[in-house]
Parts: C-alpha cells; sequence; structure tokens
C-alpha cells in the first residue's frame, strides 16, 4: 500500500488524498495507531494531570524554604527536550539500569513515563501561576467563609478551572507531537510501540512521503480534535458565547 | 460577645495597632471610623480571627479566644469586605458557599439562600452569572452570602465605598432594615461618617492606630473631642 513518490505539489496532494482514504476506509493499522497515540498520550496526560496539580498547588499556596528555585526549576521543566527525557527515562529503564527489573523498556508502558515526565512541569507550572494570579483578596474572603485548607484549595482550583483546561490542553498538546522519547524509550516497534509521530518519521526515512503526509494530518486531526472538545468544555463552563 | 485586650498589631516592622481594647456586646452594631491607614480595616482583620495580633487577647462569647483560632468558632462569624469578591459561578452557588462549606442539607440550603436573596432584593438574578452583575447587585450577593450564614457577628469593612451615589443611599436603607429585623450583631468599618449615624449604636474614632474617642455617633460629632479628632471630623467634613 505504501509507494514512493516524487517531492512535489502532486505528492502533497496525494498525501491529502491518502490521508482522506485512510481516514475513509478505516485502515487498520492506522486505527491501530491512532488508537494507541490517544491510549498513550491520554494516560500520559491524566498521570501529569494528578502529579502536575497537586504540585502547582503546593508551589501556588504553600511556602516553604527554597520555593523560588522549586519553581524556577519547574517553569524550566515546560521547555525540557523530549529527546533529552527519552534518553534518562532509557538510562533507568535499561536492562542493567535501576529500573531495568520492570521490563517495560519498549513498551507503552515507558512511553507513557515519559510522556508523563514531560508534560508533568508544564501542567505544574502552569497551574501554580493560574493560582498565583487569584485575588488575594478573593483568597481572604475564602477563608472568611470558614473553609478548612481542603475547601479552601478545592474553591481556588474551581476558580481558576478554565486556566486549568488551558494546562490540560498545553500538556496533551506538548506530549501528543513530540517523538524524540517515544522513539527512545518505544522502539517505534510495528504493533506495539508505533504511535502517529514515529509512524512519521519511519514513512519519511523509507520516502513514502504520501503516506507520512497522511499520518502528519491524522496527528493534526487528533491533536485538533482532542484540544478542540477541551476548548469547548472550557468555553462551556465559562458561559462564552 | 466579643472582647479584645491591649490588641497591639505590628506587620513589617510598622506598628499598625497600639493597645487597643475594644467590646461588643450582643445585638449591637458598632462602627469603626478613621481616615485611611488608621488601621481599622486591620482592626476589623484582627476582630475575625482572619490575622493574629502581635500582643492582646480575644475573647469570644466569655472564652479566651486562641492563636490558632479553631474552625468552630471561625465558622460562626461573616465578614463583607469592600468589593463583592464573589467566585466565577452563579448568584445562588455565590450564597449558598457558605451552607455548602458546612455541610448543610440541599433542602436547607435551597430555603435559606432563596430567603436571603428575597431580603436583599436579588432573587431574580439567582441564576445569573456573578460576573455579570453591576457593582450594587454583586454587593447584595456579597451581603446575602453573609447574613445566609446566620453568623453571631457580622463584619462589614466598608461595604459601600465601591458604589455611586444612588446605589450606596439604597443599599445602606435596606442594610439598616435588616439590621432591625435580624438584630445581628455587627462591626461596621467605614471613612463616611454617614453609614456610622445611620447604621450603628456606638462608634470608636481610630487615629494612627489608636482609639482616640467612642461614643454614640451624635455624641461624637457634638461633644467637644481631643484636637486630633475635631480636626479629621473636620477635614471630612463632618461637622
Amino acid at each position: 500500500m505504501y509507494r514512493k513518490g516524487k517531492i512535489s505539489m502532486e505528492m502533497i496532494w496525494q498525501g491529502i488524498l491518502a490521508a482522506l482514504r485512510l481516514l475513509i476506509t478505516g485502515d487498520p493499522e492506522v486505527i491501530e495507531i491512532t488508537l494507541l497515540t490517544l491510549k498513550i498520550s491520554g494516560t500520559g496526560t491524566l498521570i501529569s494531570l494528578l502529579i502536575g496539580i497537586p504540585f502547582g498547588t503546593l508551589l501556588a499556596l504553600k511556602p516553604f524554604p527554597g520555593r523560588r528555585l522549586v519553581l524556577s526549576i519547574v517553569n524550566t521543566g515546560m521547555g525540557l527536550p523530549p529527546v533529552v527525557v527519552g534518553l534518562w527515562v532509557s538510562i533507568f529503564l535499561w536492562r542493567s539500569g535501576p529500573f531495568g527489573f520492570l521490563n517495560i523498556m519498549y513498551t507503552p508502558t515507558a512511553i507513557i513515563i515519559a510522556q508523563a515526565i514531560i508534560a508533568s512541569p508544564i501542567i505544574a507550572a502552569l497551574t501554580c501561576a493560574a493560582l498565583q494570579q487569584t485575588d488575594p483578596k478573593l483568597r481572604l474572603q475564602i477563608r472568611a467563609l470558614g473553609a478548612t485548607r481542603f475547601q479552601y484549595t478545592w474553591l481556588l482550583l474551581k476558580e481558576v478551572r478554565f486556566s486549568l483546561f488551558a494546562a490540560i490542553i498545553a500538556g496533551f498538546g506538548a506530549i501528543v507531537s513530540e517523538i524524540g522519547a517515544s522513539i527512545a524509550v518505544g522502539g517505534n516497534i510495528h504493533g506495539q510501540t508505533r504511535v502517529l509521530t514515529t509512524a512519521t518519521v519511519l514513512e519519511v526515512s523509507k520516502g513514502n512521503f504520501d503516506i507520512a503526509i497522511a499520518l502528519s494530518i491524522i496527528l493534526c486531526l487528533l491533536a485538533y480534535g482532542a484540544t478542540l472538545g477541551l476548548t469547548l468544555l472550557q468555553q462551556k463552563q465559562q458561559g462564552g458565547p | 460577645m466579643l472582647k479584645a485586650r491591649e490588641i497591639s498589631w505590628t506587620k513589617d516592622h510598622k506598628t499598625i495597632l497600639r493597645n487597643i481594647d475594644f467590646h461588643l456586646f450582643s445585638g449591637e452594631c458598632v462602627g469603626l471610623i478613621g481616615p485611611n491607614g488608621s488601621g481599622k480595616s486591620s482592626l476589623l482583620k484582627i476582630l475575625s480571627f482572619l490575622e493574629t495580633p502581635t500582643s492582646g487577647l480575644l475573647y469570644f462569647q466569655g472564652q479566651s479566644v486562641p492563636r490558632n483560632v479553631p474552625l468552630p468558632i471561625r465558622r460562626r462569624i461573616a465578614i463583607v469586605f469592600q468589593e463583592p469578591l464573589l467566585l466565577n459561578t452563579h448568584v445562588f452557588d455565590n450564597v449558598a458557599i457558605g451552607l455548602k462549606i458546612r455541610g448543610l442539607s440541599k433542602r436547607l440550603i435551597r430555603e435559606r439562600v432563596d430567603y436571603w436573596l428575597e431580603q436583599f432584593g436579588v432573587s431574580h438574578l439567582s441564576k445569573q452569572l456573578a460576573r455579570s452583575l453591576s457593582g450594587g447587585e454583586a454587593q447584595r450577593v456579597s451581603l446575602a452570602r453573609a447574613f445566609v450564614l446566620e453568623p453571631d457577628i457580622l463584619f462589614l469593612d466598608e461595604p459601600f465605598s465601591a458604589l455611586d451615589a444612588p446605589t450606596k443611599e439604597e443599599l445602606r436603607r435596606d442594610l439598616g432594615q435588616v439590621f432591625k429585623a435580624t438584630q445581628t450583631t455587627t462591626v461596621l468599618v467605614s471613612h463616611d461618617f454617614r453609614d456610622i449615624l445611620h447604621l450603628t449604636n456606638r462608634a470608636l474614632i481610630l487615629l494612627n492606630g489608636q482609639v482616640m474617642a467612642e461614643g454614640s455617633p451624635s455624641e461624637l460629632l457634638k461633644g467637644p473631642q481631643q484636637e486630633d479628632v475635631e480636626h479629621f471630623l473636620q477635614h471630612y467634613s463632618y461637622k
């Protein structure tokens, strides 16, 4: 089904047509890759939410020695190169590495771990920034309403929920489009760890530009679809037009 | 109901309150008045347990209040600030929030919220988003949110100062009626003597973090005062 093509406008059109054909005919391989991509990046986002939101909340609301230093490290983590994460996760998960006994190198779990590491600082930093921007008087008002510490934190998080949606969008966007970590710890194994980004690179390396374009379009549609869903949910919550 | 003895408060090496004695009896409305920076809002924060004094003692219903104020005591007071400070949700949910925090049943929450929205003339706004309200409407919602808690003491920190004159006048009148009906024990902070005259039985004038005069609002206006109190009253055209 893969055909080598010339790099031309015709090839771009062929790519778009191939993408449509793959989408309409429901090519099993593409569906499998797409579903795996969704599963891996969705789980990675979920885990990074569970890590990032509490950590960002702690950074925003709990003063402790060295907080600014930690915050600067977390902010730096927003730009963490995926390939660096891939390298370090590989070192730790390598058969002879500290967590080699888990035998999860070159599995979807390894990619999920790497992607969660990439997205967690993004979500933590954006959660922290959102909470720090809340009006200190509003915080005082919530305390004055007799809230416990947990209720206080929960109400503040609800107050910044639109920013948290933006954090989720940013986190998911970062990991669904990354390749460095996925290829380093996943290995792009057909039927096991091949996701849309790694499959695209593989097709480019084989000269199958039309298929690569098709996969890239599906990846963009996937990223857009997920982001659109989250954006609609965000705007609905906000009561926007 | 509430008593403060020799309260002093220093923040960032600056003395904000000095040796303040204060008492509040059940059912009365006491005014705290003074120019900007006189320490009236700081005193309110200490009396409402939002800040801890550097020295001095607080007594609530005859019991000494520990420095780490227990939640059940904190939940017996309510505060309305200068700005309405509403959460980004619907009016009903804003008024209900304190009751939800206290774990009341849904039925009781609905009854009480509906009642207090009605009392402040904003029941028709119940389903609106708080951010769509005008300043006066938002402050009415903020007052309903405080009264719905049926607090032992209500603290009002310049609740009218962000409103325009007609809105302010109308809200002051309505609040006066609610006070008459409920006999809520209240501390009202204001820099406008008209608020004090209309709403309080007794007032304290604060200057530079100290109580300089105390008495009924009309007495304070009439009687001869210390030079700096006279100066304050004249400067703000109260005399």
